[in-house]
């Protein structure tokens, strides 16, 4: 019965497991968009509701609603193709980068510099992973952009802050641009046995990726106690971490049959997925506090920034990418 | 038609390219008329505070702008003029015009302004000393709002001798109205209204 029907998931062809993923992620939001009313109700109904609770209950009913949003926005530009998608991707990396931008301490001397990040650079690295070129693609930031830059910045002659200013606009755009594009990056691996299915993949990945986020910021806020890095990122739980953590990969491994992994290689690869989004949610909160904020902007009603919903992408794309492309592809 | 589509594509440009969060750190948003001054670092200014406003407010507030920047070519013309509603003003003194004349009249007219009371842009965070018309204008309509705004982050964007900005986000702080005082002095009263700017930052 199960592997019957296990058989039958498998061999549906790629547009139909995606429409019935857009269901699934759509029931799911629908849930979660009754429970936050009803429990808002539930508090509302009480005499003297506490300022807490419904600070916290807002908040998940407009990260809900945020989340509607996002997946409908996700699926528009999937729908639209390889190009939509990409261009998707590019005023992500734009929009974060602009928030990473805008906390780092620049000079004057870095203008040109910047302008060229954020006019030139997103748009020629995106394009690469349109054309599939990805011998340049991989090499581009970290080799051309990473010595051109500060050969850019050095003309304006302004040796105040120098190593730090180049150091920082590095880091804003290794995250911003280079890794977050790992993501749609997976649309150009020649993948064995999975031709025309990549897009799935890059779904897959996209939620498990938010799912871990999600989950653990559930489990957190129902069973937290222990806190795993109260200064860098207070509302991390170690019970969060184990139950969405765990729960992500089940998931993972149960959504095997949009990948071309095994169930047992597709858990293996949400336990990655997991472990290195919680890493960058931690490393980009570190990062943010040392610049002195409490999030990276306000453009994702009650997520924050832009990147305080991709830090977690920045980290899991480009190690899962390297993983498919080591393992999966001739 | 057009003037509307331009409108409209003007708004999601500044709103793509330095975000222009309104905060209304003093104050509830209001349509009563007022004089919104802030500090000038670029040629964003307007733009981010125009943006940054509410459509009911942002449809009867005009921006200041210098003629002889401003007053040539048929596009530049066409968005100040018709886009922007924006009153022009002469900034080379001449002994025959008071160059707050236009000033006076839309004020008159009951409309609200965006003001750059320093005169000229500078790329710096803290606002320089303020020149005097923001006091002639105040001292000719009391009843009308004083708004101190800041906008931060701009004199990074784009700083006088560039020629494409830098995508980061400004958000456009709003401050308490400042009470207008019939006997203070000139000059403390824009010592005043430079501090309640920079108590803003």
């Amino acid at each position: 019965m199960l592997t019957h029907f296990s058989n039958t998931l498998e061999t549906l062809d790629p547009t139909h497991k995606f429409y019935g993923l857009i269901g699934a992620v759509a029931a799911l939001l629908f849930i979660a968009s009754i429970v936050g009313w009803a429990l808002k109700r539930q508090l509302l109904a009480k005499n003297n509701p506490s300022e807490k609770s419904l600070k916290l209950i807002n908040n998940l009913i407009s990260r809900v609603n945020a989340w509607w949003m996002m997946v409908a926005i996700l699926i528009i530009a999937f729908l639209a193709g390889k190009l939509g998608t990409i261009i998707l991707f590019g005023f992500i990396s734009y929009f974060a980068l602009r928030e990473f931008m805008t906390l780092t301490p620049t000079r004057a001397g870095d203008h040109r510099t910047l302008s060229l990040a954020f006019f030139l650079l997103i748009p020629l690295h995106y394009y690469l992973i349109y054309t599939d070129w990805y011998g340049l693609f991989s090499v581009l930031i970290p080799v051309y952009a990473f010595l051109l830059m500060p050969s850019i910045s050095v003309l304006a002659q302004d040796t105040e802050h120098f190593l730090e200013r180049a150091a920082k606009i590095q880091w804003g755009v290794m995250i911003s641009i280079y890794c977050i594009s790992h993501a749609p990056a997976l649309l150009l691996l020649p993948i064995t046995n999975f031709e025309g299915q990549n897009t799935l993949l890059l779904f897959y990945f996209l939620l498990i990726v938010q799912l871990s986020d999600v989950l653990q910021y559930v489990f957190g806020n129902l069973f937290g106690k222990t806190k795993v890095a109260p200064i860098v990122s207070p509302n991390k739980t170690l019970e969060g971490l184990i139950g969405g953590g765990l729960s992500s990969i089940l998931v993972g491994a149960g959504l095997w049959w949009i990948t071309p992994f095994t169930p047992l290689q597709s858990a293996g690869m949400a336990a990655v997925i997991v472990i290195m989004g919680f890493l960058g949610g931690l490393v980009m909160s570190a990062i943010k506090r040392s610049l002195g904020a409490k999030d990276w902007g306000n453009m994702i009603e009650g997520h924050g920034g832009m990147l305080d919903r991709v830090d977690s992408v920045s980290f899991a794309a480009p190690i899962f990418f390297h993983l498919v492309r080591y393992y999966f592809t001739p | 038609m057009l003037i509307d589509i331009t409108r409209l594509a003007m708004i999601g440009l500044v709103r793509l390219l330095v975000g222009a969060h309104p905060r209304w750190v003093g104050a509830a948003p209001s349509v009563a008329q007022s004089i919104y001054f802030t500090n000038h670092t670029s040629h964003l200014d307007t733009l981010a505070l125009w943006v940054a406003l509410p459509a009911a407010i942002r449809a009867k507030t005009r921006p200041v702008a210098a003629k002889d920047y401003w007053g040539r070519g048929k596009i530049k013309r066409f968005i100040v003029l018709k886009v922007l509603n924006a009153v022009l003003i002469d900034r080379e003194v001449s002994r025959h015009s008071d160059p707050l004349e236009p000033l006076l009249a839309a004020l008159a007219a009951g409309d609200s302004l965006i003001l750059f009371p320093e005169g000229t842009r500078k790329a710096q965070a803290e606002p320089s000393d303020f020149k005097g018309g923001l006091y002639h204008l105040a001292e000719a309509f009391p009843h009308v709002k004083l708004i101190p705004v800041y906008l931060d982050t701009l004199h990074r964007c784009m700083p006088k001798g560039s020629y494409l900005p830098v995508p980061l986000i400004c958000t456009v702080r709003f401050g308490a109205t400042l009470t207008w005082q019939a006997d203070e002095h000139k000059k403390a009263f824009l010592t005043r209204a430079r501090a309640a700017i920079l108590s803003l930052i």
